[in-house]
């Protein structure tokens, strides 16, 4: 398997605080990642930093071999990397339709149009056939507002793979999320992953889902990566049980 | 695509052509302005869609104005189409260069500079002897591609070309208002992260888009110097850019159309009410204004959604109407 993501020497620096420092991260083709760590770890900023929402203090971002380091979040986007958000970010005075109609105006268009439709009948089936893969087209009425927080995830992250990414970063998926609702999440968002033969790497501090979903696990403490490697080795490893995960795993399912 | 707004408005629009000449002229004058008027807000409610608010689009009215009026004092251009042409041009580069840096603001920081630009150019022309100072000047008799009307008609001529420049722009805007650029605004106003995460620049947007007010403005600023036959620097002055604020929250946003009759109505209760009473016509303005927030937040074309039957789905991307 080839590398689509590689992150050398990573660092992000604010004034005297230090949020990341020497992260190094490859991600191949096909391949689930979960990243652990505690608030404040560097989770976030590392997902920030490779979909250029933030500028890295220092190191350099690959992806698929092309220099993605400090390009803005659009152009990122449009090289083959997009992410869904710790807080859904959503038009929420609009419909789930809408939501989706734009998503697909914007990333499946080279340009904006001027003064042809956005709603035309092509685009809003395949908009529909997307919430439908998503289960939530039953919802494409519904104004965001007034939607439960699972369906807000859904189509975040529908919405971000409007452009067929390559590699779908997932901020905390299933955060806010029922518990019950948490599994057919993840169920949903892996299927299409699958399907479309992308790389992905979820930020989860629910390790059940770490355990199920990823193939590896990066665990992060203090800005830094503790350990790397295949699920059962990082989660058994005496520093990450210590730092990040503490003496009890933390279970979403009921007992 | 022929949509119902579309059809509404060249109905209007030929109606108001047929019936035009026979309106009586103090009529077709208050049209005129308010047409004139109605452009300037037209590209205002692209910004406002787009979550800011312009208190500078008399910068642009302005620039309209005195572009015919200086193109036809010093060059000899009489044309009324080269008139709007050339202030249009020279809005549109103003506005290419001064976007470069509004298009990095939002909020009342937008709303603050756009006003502080205006008040240059006021502060410009008012110092500005050739000019005319705060007087301003007299704007020569527009001709059409050649054709030079008598005195007496010329206004007529005039009302109906405003009325074809004002109607194409709106049914020109309420097109782009659908289009992937009118929902950006929307979606900009609402989550400029999620903008930008879907490949669009936001900046660029608002940059188009501010463009693209200030050639309505300046259609609306060499419409209304023809009709006047005059241009001083009031039009660059902050209150003008507050009537064409107080017009859109009047209509509001929502359609084009509503920008049509909210320019109306306001130029035709201004004139009435400063016939009926010159130095409080502010006062009454202002208790309109305060009327159509407290009861019509959207603008009076939200009473047109209060008639028609609730429709479900609430797709704003897909309604046409």
């Amino acid at each position: 398997m080839s590398a689509v993501l590689e992150a050398v020497g990573l660092a992000k620096s604010f004034g005297a605080v230090t949020a990341a420092a020497d992260i190094n991260v490859t991600v191949h083709e096909g391949e689930i990642v979960g990243v652990i760590g505690s608030n404040g770890a560097g989770k976030t900023t590392f997902i920030n930093m490779v979909t250029g929402y933030l500028k890295p203090s220092a190191g350099t971002i690959r992806f698929r071999g092309r220099d993605i380091t400090g390009l803005p979040p659009r152009q990122v986007v449009r090289a083959g990397v997009s992410r869904s958000f710790q807080v859904s970010q959503l038009f929420r005075e609009l419909t789930v339709l809408d939501n989706m109609l734009i998503a697909f105006g914007m990333l499946r268009a080279e340009r904006l149009s001027w003064l042809t439709p956005l709603a035309t009948p092509e685009r809003e089936r395949d908009a529909r056939a997307v919430l439908a893969r998503y289960t939530i087209e039953s919802h494409a009425a519904s104004l965001i507002a007034t939607l439960p927080q699972g369906v807000r995830k859904l189509l975040d992250i529908a919405m971000a793979t409007v452009g067929s990414p390559t590699l779908l970063l997932l901020d905390e998926p299933t955060s806010g999320v029922a518990v019950e609702e948490k599994f057919p999440l993840m169920d949903t968002v892996m299927a299409q992953v699958a399907a479309a033969k992308a790389a992905s790497l979820f930020v989860e501090h629910d390790m059940e889902i770490v355990e199920r979903y990823a193939s590896r696990v990066i665990a992060f403490y203090d800005g830094r990566i503790l350990a790397d490697g295949r699920v059962a080795q990082v989660l058994a490893n005496a520093d990450v049980r210590k730092y990040v995960i503490g003496t009890e795993i933390h279970r979403a399912r009921p007992q | 695509m022929r949509d119902k707004s579309t059809i509404g408005l060249a109905i209007t629009l030929i109606v108001l052509l047929i019936v035009g000449p026979f309106l009586p002229a103090w009529l077709r004058f208050v049209g005129t302005v308010s047409l004139a008027y109605a452009l300037v807000v037209l590209g205002l409610v692209l910004l406002m869609r787009a979550g800011i608010v312009s208190f500078g689009q008399g910068l642009y009215y302005c620039v309209g104005g005195y572009a015919a009026g200086v193109a036809g004092k010093y060059w000899g251009i009489s044309d009324a189409f080269a008139l709007l042409a050339l202030g249009a041009v020279a809005s549109a580069m103003v506005a290419a260069a001064l976007g470069v840096l509004l298009s990095r603001y939002r909020e009342i920081f937008f709303a603050m500079f756009t006003m502080a630009f205006s008040m240059i150019l006021y502060g410009l022309l008012s110092k500005s002897q050739a000019l005319g100072s705060t007087d301003g000047f007299n704007v020569v008799q527009a001709t059409f591609l050649g054709f030079k009307p008598e005195s007496a008609s010329v206004k007529t001529w005039l009302f109906a070309l405003t009325l074809l420049v004002a109607f194409g722009c709106a049914i020109a805007v309420q097109r782009y208002l659908r289009s992937g650029m009118g929902f950006a605004g929307e979606a900009i106003r609402e989550n400029e992260i999620r903008v930008e995460y879907l490949g669009v620049s936001a900046r660029r947007v608002i940059y188009y888009k501010y463009i693209v007010a200030a050639v309505l403005a300046s259609l609306g600023g060499g419409l209304q110097a023809m009709a006047a036959g005059h241009v001083g620097p009031d039009t660059a002055y902050w209150t003008t850019s507050g009537e064409f604020v107080f017009i859109a929250l009047l209509g509001g946003t929502m359609h084009a159309g509503a920008v049509l009759t909210a320019a109306f109505v306001f130029d035709l209760v201004k004139t009435y009410v400063f016939q009926l009473s010159p130095y409080t016509w502010q006062l009454s303005l202002g208790v309109v204004l305060l009327a159509v927030i407290l009861f019509l937040p959207k603008g009076l074309w939200s009473l047109f959604d209060r008639v028609r039957a609730p429709r479900e789905p609430t797709s704003r991307v897909k309604a046409s109407g």
